[in-house]
């Protein structure tokens, strides 16, 4: 076993024979050269290189109500998405989505492995239009390794020249994209044109886009392998009736060359032919014949090539296949495979994802198109005003989260004549804005003596009234009123 | 003031600090340059009979980085003070930066207060723009003391009503924002005479607002209000040059009552509305005080 073989993988069963050497503790990086894969997984992926990709270079181009239709407005403190507008207090959307993000990332897992790693996962998504490019330009894996090994000449430099240009335009149309999110991205157009972009946006194009650039170009499977926590997880998730992609050794070996017609039962030999193109597929540099290995991400290249060769060879597919380390010890079927998905685990993540998306897509259909802040005046507690009335001093703020005014009505309750004074009439506040208020509620002065000094609690109610587009509705807002001693 | 008492804290510091760059640099080389013996893809190292540590070979680049974070760390004690009491090539301080942000504030600001320097308070009122920073000025620098909705509190001035103890113009109202205002009653009960005439005497102030009083008290304490006239004026209304309450009204700014005025002749009162002048600019002084004024215009209010 050689050490670079060695170096990543599981100590070998038989390290007794293996030649004793001296290696150091740092490893220089060795470039792969994944070589172009077609087939049924593969068609998947890029159906998802497809929707993923349509959504994040096309979403900030559509528009709604005359603006962006999803944009957020760091600056204004407003996030728009479609018909919802949310305020910085509606954060608890964004838990919601990330509770659900991790449930379904636990249940997909527990399933059928990195299938987010392998598929969706934005650092795979783009090395996959990079790597396809880099095709373009320099060819396949044979290609390309000669293309590096060779001297420097007008052809090298043009098709890496070609190449890089793709890239960085690649890169830094993303990272003006990614922009787009945060600043209208019309206007951002218009900005990049003229080249006068302010420096928050030059940083945040040129990062982002550098960032896209590198990692999808050069970082590739160095993200998956050193940086990236998920695949330091995944064993938690993982179990035996997890589909993984897997080698099945009991097949495939004793693996050998052999010719198209010879049987490899009469030469005592495995399906596996050892054309190694599985290995050569693997985009993190791997050998799926050793196993499960923390470095796969689950893309599957393996098996869509294996089949190909398997096709030619005239053997039947799936040598390399997904499968689950019971259904490879105990030979079991696909129906038996899928009988075993509905297991506890698998269950219960199910059951949460479900309960977790409906209170979260509950919640945001049954939220309040605005909210109110009740903020007592804390300096003064208490003032005492004509005819011994006590006075206490409120500001509400009111927050319409609709892109229409709207109209409110203020009252209050909880002490005995209570009232407001002078009386608010109908408060308007514009289209997805904020409006502060100052309000004075009062108490006469036997209430006041009867009621004894402290603080007691009041409500005030915040009544909308129905206009075209919105329905009446109301919140109710706590606070104190204070009585001085 | 120093951050050290003595110069010699400093130079360890700045020591300690450079020693730990260094070993950390060393550090790495040793690492970099150890090598292992593997004949099984392990360090060699077994713990509890058979647990053996995996080589999983840090990938060479990642060193780079770490070379790259010493050599940052290098350039950036350079430029900045880190080292013991060094000032660092950028001469940067965190007193320096607030400056600049502040004058760079200050000549943002400029430009939104350019319009409103010549107004007039009534146009100001009408500027619905000018309102809006107004408020928001009030609500952060004077609803501590007047409330958010001005109206005052005990000894705190209601803004809202046409009662002013210094006038209530807009020149007059940018000086008290700007100069702030020092009210003085002095004790005036000796003046007055014994217990029994200042009782008389609150009874006769009452009395010139209608309040609730005792007029044959104040009928006795009408020629003892002498005292006050210096002051408040022999009507008792007041004197706004001076900040002198006019007693006529029935705005009672320290408590309404017998023993609420007994207690201000007996006692007296220094009251205090502090200086803006050094907190905000004279730009922003200027709208504030006509979105105060406008708080006093009934037509203003209604209005908003």
């Amino acid at each position: 076993m050689s050490s670079e073989a060695s170096a990543t993988t599981q100590p070998s069963q038989s390290g007794g024979d293996a030649a004793v050497e001296m290696v150091s503790l740092y490893q220089a990086q060795k470039k792969i050269y994944p070589r172009a894969v077609t087939g049924w997984f593969a068609t998947w992926r890029w159906s998802l290189v497809w929707i993923t990709q349509l959504l994040f270079y096309g979403l900030p181009w559509l528009n709604w109500n005359g603006r962006q239709a999803v944009l957020f407005d760091l600056g204004a403190r407003r996030f728009y998405i479609f018909e919802l507008v949310l305020y910085p207090q509606d954060f608890i959307f964004l838990t919601g989505i990330l509770l659900i993000s991790a449930y379904a990332l636990f249940l997909f897992t527990a399933v059928a492995g990195r299938l987010w790693c392998g598929y969706a996962c934005p650092q795979t998504v783009y090395t996959e239009i990079f790597m396809w490019v880099e095709q373009r330009f320099e060819g396949d894996r044979a290609a390309r390794m000669r293309l590096d090994a060779g001297p420097w000449n007008a052809e090298k430099l043009a098709r890496k020249g070609g190449k890089q240009l793709v890239w960085l335009s690649l890169g830094l149309w993303t990272g003006f994209t990614f922009v787009g999110y945060f600043t209208p991205i019309k206007l951002l157009g218009s900005e990049a044109l003229a080249l006068s972009f302010g420096p928050w946006e030059w940083f945040w194009v040129l990062f982002y886009g550098f960032a896209t650039y590198g990692n999808a170009g050069y970082m590739r499977e160095q993200v998956c392998k050193y940086m990236c926590p998920y695949a330091r997880f995944q064993s938690a998730m993982f179990d035996k009736d997890t589909l993984i992609i897997s080698y099945d050794a009991e097949r495939g070996e004793p693996r050998g060359a052999r010719g198209r017609k010879a049987d490899p039962k009469q030469l005592g030999l495995g399906a596996c032919i050892d054309c190694n193109l599985c290995v050569h597929v693997c985009p993190t540099g791997i050998d799926i014949r050793k196993g499960l290995q923390y470095e796969c991400i689950g893309c599957a290249a393996c098996v869509d090539v294996c089949n190909g060769v398997m096709d030619k060879m005239g053997y039947a597919r799936g040598l390399v296949r997904y499968d689950t380390q019971n259904g490879l010890s105990q030979h079991l079927t696909r129906s038996q495979l899928l009988a075993r998905m509905f297991r506890p685990r698998v269950l219960i993540y199910t059951a949460i994802l479900f309960v977790i998306s409906a209170a979260l897509m509950a919640s945001i259909a049954l939220r309040t198109t605005f909210k109110v802040d009740v903020v007592r005046d804390r300096a003064s507690l208490a003032r005492q005003v004509e005819d011994g009335y006590v006075e206490n001093v409120y500001r509400l703020q009111i927050m319409n989260a609709t892109e229409q005014e709207q109209r409110f009505t203020l009252t209050a309750s909880g002490l005995l004549g209570l009232r407001m004074q002078p009386a608010v009439d109908v408060v308007a506040v514009g289209p997805a804005e904020a409006r502060w208020i100052s309000v004075a509620l009062r108490v006469p002065p036997e209430v006041a003596a009867s009621e004894g000094a402290g603080a007691h609690p009041i409500q005030f109610e915040i009544r909308r009234l129905a206009s075209p587009g919105t329905d009446a509705g109301s919140l109710m807002e706590k606070s104190t009123f204070v009585l001085p001693r | 003031m120093s951050d050290f008492f003595s110069n010699g804290w400093s130079v360890f510091v700045a020591g300690a600090t450079i020693l730990g760059l260094l070993l950390c640099l060393v550090l790495l080389i040793i690492a970099s340059r150890r090598k292992i013996m593997a004949n099984d893809n392990t360090t060699g190292h077994i713990w509890d009979e058979d647990l053996r540590e995996l080589n999983n070979p840090l990938p060479r680049w990642w060193m780079g980085l770490f070379v790259l974070t010493v050599v940052f760390a290098g350039i950036y004690l350079a430029m900045y003070p880190g080292l013991g009491s060094t000032e660092g090539s950028l001469k940067w301080t965190s007193t320096g930066q607030y400056e600049a942000e502040q004058a760079k504030a200050r000549a943002a600001l400029e430009g939104v207060y350019a319009k409103y320097a010549a107004m007039p308070a009534e146009a100001l009122a009408k500027d619905p723009q000018a309102m809006g920073i107004g408020e928001r000025l009030f609500a952060n620098n004077c609803a501590g003391c007047h409330g958010s909705d001005a109206r005052g509190s005990k000894g705190f001035p209601n803004l809202t009503d046409s009662d002013w103890l210094y006038g209530g113009a807009h020149d007059t109202i940018i000086e008290t924002i700007s100069k702030g205002r020092n009210g003085v009653m002095p004790p005036m009960a000796a003046a007055v005479g014994t217990p029994e005439d200042v009782r008389n005497v609150a009874n006769y102030v009452l009395s010139l607002s209608g309040s609730p009083h005792n007029s044959i008290a104040a009928q006795l304490g009408k020629p003892k209000f002498g005292a006050c006239a210096a002051c408040h004026g022999p009507d008792g209304k007041g004197n706004q040059a001076l900040g002198a309450p006019n007693l006529t009204d029935k705005v009672w700014l320290h408590g309404w009552g017998e023993d609420a005025v007994m207690a201000m002749i007996n006692n007296g009162k220094n009251n205090v509305m502090p200086a803006h002048a050094s907190r905000l600019s004279a730009e922003q002084i200027r709208v504030l005080a006509a979105y105060v004024w406008s708080l006093s215009q009934t037509t203003a209010v209604a209005a908003k």
